[in-house]
């Protein structure tokens, strides 16, 4: 078999098994909040934090409580990595600095994990399973407790409530992510992943040629899963999923990329079942595959064609990638990453081509819709629905209506500021670090390259991306400071402007379908929505773009 | 006394995270590390060791460098892929180079230091010089053609900086100076390229800035497919790639064989069995585990030396 429909296959399959686990998987999602039955083990959880699962919560209560855990969730992954030291399987390492602690416990917190430290050299195991991993599982969680709270806001008429934030947080951890994660854990030490609680002082082996090497373990299998479950991406070593340890053969590649895309690609089966038409959520499915099938084409093309002065020289575009993965399994990975929020890598963006370096930006760019990350891609991309009805709605002079629910003035206020932040973050971040010396200087490549590097960072801080054009030395003071604010306010003013605007729909009560609606499960808007998105994006970043990436790969 | 509602939050928010800690940062890890013992599991959770001459001497998912003290490749032993991880295969330091695709230009070293023997921090070989230099050490250390585009025969990246007016196109249709910005006074006779446009092509000095000038790489007249393959010339991502493609595998089997005093054909059997294909037949890419492969030719034809 050639390495071209090898790579067809590699992708095709993929899409093949998401398509079949879409019904399923969502229709379990649908129950698992939409039921009212706790179990015993949940019940016993409720009781240890002290909420009555029967009380719903108004959109601002629901709001508080996601901030209140966030904010708790920082202040206690910022003091295990202080007392790291202290604690059990340090490994010998010392407290991770302030800035750097801050910038991490934020950075997991905010489901981006960008990660300014080398996880071998910095990190205990403690600090990693029972700090790092927990904000894998409960920042994922987080994310899909507010696009649930955001889809009870288009299903419920004439109510201030939104649901209990601490039942979605608990169900979407123990019934949704958990078993997964455990069951793709195993399966992934089969593939070569390690667990166990090494100290690599005490594991260093003579290699064949007479060197001392150190081997490396950890409970990394298990965190391997839910950090690609979560679209998460922290790596338990500096090297992330291209580690042998943390992603060993091709088929761990394949399981490792699905896993990232099965929650984001299944929620539009939840919406359409919440909201009672899953034709709805076809549509919406629709658009974030669209838009994903057409990048992860021309992200292959770009690669494979290795167009540029050094993969010319190589003959392929092959630095910075593992044997076993190849350039085309590579260039899936990379867009699955940047598609969603994950960020984990399997072979180093910084060395792409030019142009699929730049598709890899891009991916980020669009806001992480396509499908995005788990839940915040569904939000994202009911936020960009509504725009587009609002949009739809001047053309033909009407007042805008989706799921039976009037786009007014203060949803479409909602819905502009959601999409503005992250521009603003982007654009405002990367201008600063590029006009000041410290910006510069952690630029390890020069020229178009350098700017990349910058705007790749900034970006992918604000979209809780995490990936990096990782030549970049983010180690500073600055940097640490700065990237930390971009990921806490990309990630929960969204939040807030989302919950706002679930909390202003849920008060409505339905508009009867008429002629002149549009209707929102056909083609036609599958298309708008694509044409909106392409075009808010293209014209916010295309100038950023050409400075960088479009500069360097078109002469 | 009433307790705030904004504590009584917060303090739900600890209680909450304190129990999903126990849940999916000890119990969970546990859980996984439990299962992991059975056999069949156990080995890969382990870190895949292997074991020679009674003694553990790496894992097989991790790639080892077999070169001397200096550096240098041991010639027995089949290569590794050049690695960015500390000083090459180091655990502790996994990186990539994280070099662009159009990263062409040197930073040339003091040539008062490179006198005196001593490396210029400063100094900084770009990604298509180390390429260049890569293809042409692997080129004669297996007896063929280290030729690639963009690199000179001198094995750094064939790179000039055209000084002078630029048309609209963003070209210099007439240059006034031009400078091979890669190759150092001192270091190379005679640039690769004796005249660009019709004017002399200099060498480069140390410290001098070229950076009004255009870079341009000039192609040359290597072939689009060298005879060292990409895997030979590039570092991995995680530094620590235990596979070799089977061309580079190929590409070594006679210097190996020759080394140890074995015909060919067996070194090709050995190569065959250390050889994976795609997973499932579509998965990744075929490979050679390369320290499976020095292993087994250490225990069938062991090295007695150069013969």
């Amino acid at each position: 078999m050639g390495p071209t429909l090898a790579g067809v296959l590699f992708i095709g399959s993929l899409v093949a098994v998401l398509a079949l686990v879409y019904r399923p998987f969502g229709d379990y999602m649908h129950r698992v909040y939409d039921g009212t039955r706790s179990n015993r083990v949940e019940r016993g959880i409720y009781r240890l934090i002290g909420v009555d699962p029967a009380k719903e919560q108004t959109w601002g209560v629901y709001a508080r409580s996601v901030l209140a855990f966030s904010v708790v969730g920082i202040l206690v992954l910022y003091g295990l990595q202080r007392l790291q030291d202290r604690l059990l399987l340090s490994l010998g390492f010392a407290p991770v600095k302030p800035d750097g602690a801050w910038n991490t416990a934020v950075s997991f917190v905010t489901n981006t994990n960008w990660q300014s430290y080398s996880g071998e050299s910095t990190m205990g195991h403690l600090t990693q399973m029972a700090g790092l991993a927990v904000q894998n599982f409960v920042s994922a969680a987080v994310g899909m407790a507010v696009a649930v709270a955001l889809v009870r806001g288009f299903a419920r008429r004439r109510t201030d409530r939104l649901g209990n934030f601490w039942v979605d947080l608990v169900r979407g951890t123990l019934r949704i992510l958990l078993p997964v994660a455990f069951v793709a854990a195993v399966a992934l030490v089969a593939g070569g992943l390690v667990e166990n609680f090494w100290d690599a002082r005490d594991h260093v082996v003579t290699t064949v040629a007479g060197g001392r090497q150190a081997i490396t373990g950890g409970p990394v299998a298990s965190q391997e899963a839910i950090k690609e479950l979560g679209t998460n991406g922290g790596g338990f070593y500096n090297a992330n999923s291209a580690h042998p340890f943390e992603n060993g053969t091709p088929w761990t590649n394949w399981i490792e990329i699905f896993l990232i895309l099965v929650i984001p690609f299944s929620l539009p089966r939840m919406f359409g079942r919440m909201v009672g038409q899953k034709r709805q959520g076809l549509a919406i499915v629709s658009v974030m595959a669209v838009l994903a099938v057409a990048s992860v084409v021309l992200t292959q093309v770009f690669q494979l064609m290795h167009h540029g002065t050094v993969p010319t020289a190589i003959g392929a575009s092959m630095e910075g990638l593992e044997t076993r993965f190849g350039v085309s399994n590579s260039g899936a990975f990379a867009s699955a990453t940047t598609l969603t929020s994950t960020g984990a890598v399997d072979s180093f963006h910084d060395s792409y081509t030019s142009l699929g370096g730049m598709m890899t930006l891009f991916n980020m760019m669009l806001g992480e819709v396509a499908p995005g990350g788990v839940g915040s891609g569904l939000y994202g991309m009911l936020v960009l629905a509504v725009i587009t009805v609002f949009v739809a709605g001047l053309m033909v002079g009407r007042t805008p209506e989706y799921l039976g629910k009037k786009i007014g003035s203060r949803e479409i206020k909602f819905a502009s500021m959601y999409f503005l932040i992250t521009p603003i973050l982007v654009l405002t971040g990367s201008a600063v670090a590029v006009a000041s010396g410290w910006g510069r200087d952690g630029m390890l490549n020069g020229g178009p390259h350098g700017l990349s590097e910058i705007l790749y960072a900034y970006t992918s801080a604000s979209n809780n991306n995490g990936s990096a054009f990782a030549g970049l030395a983010v180690g500073s003071v600055p940097y640490n400071v700065s990237l930390g604010l971009c990921m806490a306010l990309g990630r929960f003013l969204p939040i807030v402007f989302v919950l706002a605007l679930a909390g202003s729909l849920a008060r409505q009560g339905a508009v009867p379908e008429s002629d002149g609606t549009l209707p929102t499960h056909r083609p036609q808007f599958v298309g708008l929505v694509v044409g909106v998105t392409f075009v808010l994006v293209a014209l916010t970043f295309l100038p950023a773009l050409a400075l960088g990436p479009l500069a360097e790969g078109i002469h | 006394m009433r307790v705030p509602t904004w504590i009584r939050q917060h303090v739900a928010a600890l209680r909450a995270l304190l129990v999903l800690t126990a849940v999916t940062g000890v119990l969970y890890p546990l859980a996984v590390f439990g299962v992991a013992r059975l056999p069949g599991l156990r080995d890969q959770a382990d870190g895949s060791l292997v074991s020679a001459h009674g003694r553990t001497v790496g894992s097989t998912s991790i790639g080892q460098s077999f070169t001397d003290a200096d550096g240098n490749p041991l010639r027995q032993y089949f290569q590794s892929r050049p690695s960015a991880a500390g000083d090459g295969y180091d655990p502790t330091a996994t990186s990539a180079s994280n070099l662009g695709p159009e990263d062409v230009v040197d930073t040339l070293p003091d040539p008062a230091l490179t006198a005196a023997g001593e490396d210029d921090d400063n100094a900084r070989r770009s990604l298509l010089t180390q390429v260049c230099a890569r293809s042409r050490a692997v080129g004669e250390l297996e007896g063929v053609d280290g030729a690639r585009p963009f690199c000179t025969t001198g094995g750094v990246g064939a790179v000039l900086a055209v000084f002078g007016t630029r048309a609209p196109d963003g070209t210099v249709p007439h240059p006034t100076r031009v400078v091979s910005v890669n190759e150092q006074r001192g270091a190379v006779a005679a640039p690769f390229l004796r005249e660009y446009r019709g004017v002399r092509v200099e060498l480069a000095v140390h410290g001098a800035d070229y950076a009004r000038g255009l870079v341009v790489p000039v192609r040359g007249a290597a072939p689009a497919d060298p005879a060292v393959p990409a895997d030979a010339v590039t570092a991995s991502g995680s530094g620590l790639d235990p596979d070799i493609s089977p061309a580079y595998a190929a590409l070594q089997v006679p210097r190996v064989a020759r080394e140890r005093g074995v015909p060919a054909a067996r070194v090709r059997a050995l190569v065959a069995d250390a050889t994976s294909g795609r997973s499932l037949g579509f998965m990744g890419e075929p490979r050679v585990n390369v320290l499976k492969l020095n292993l087994a030719l250490d225990a069938r034809y062991p090295y007695r030396g150069r013969p």
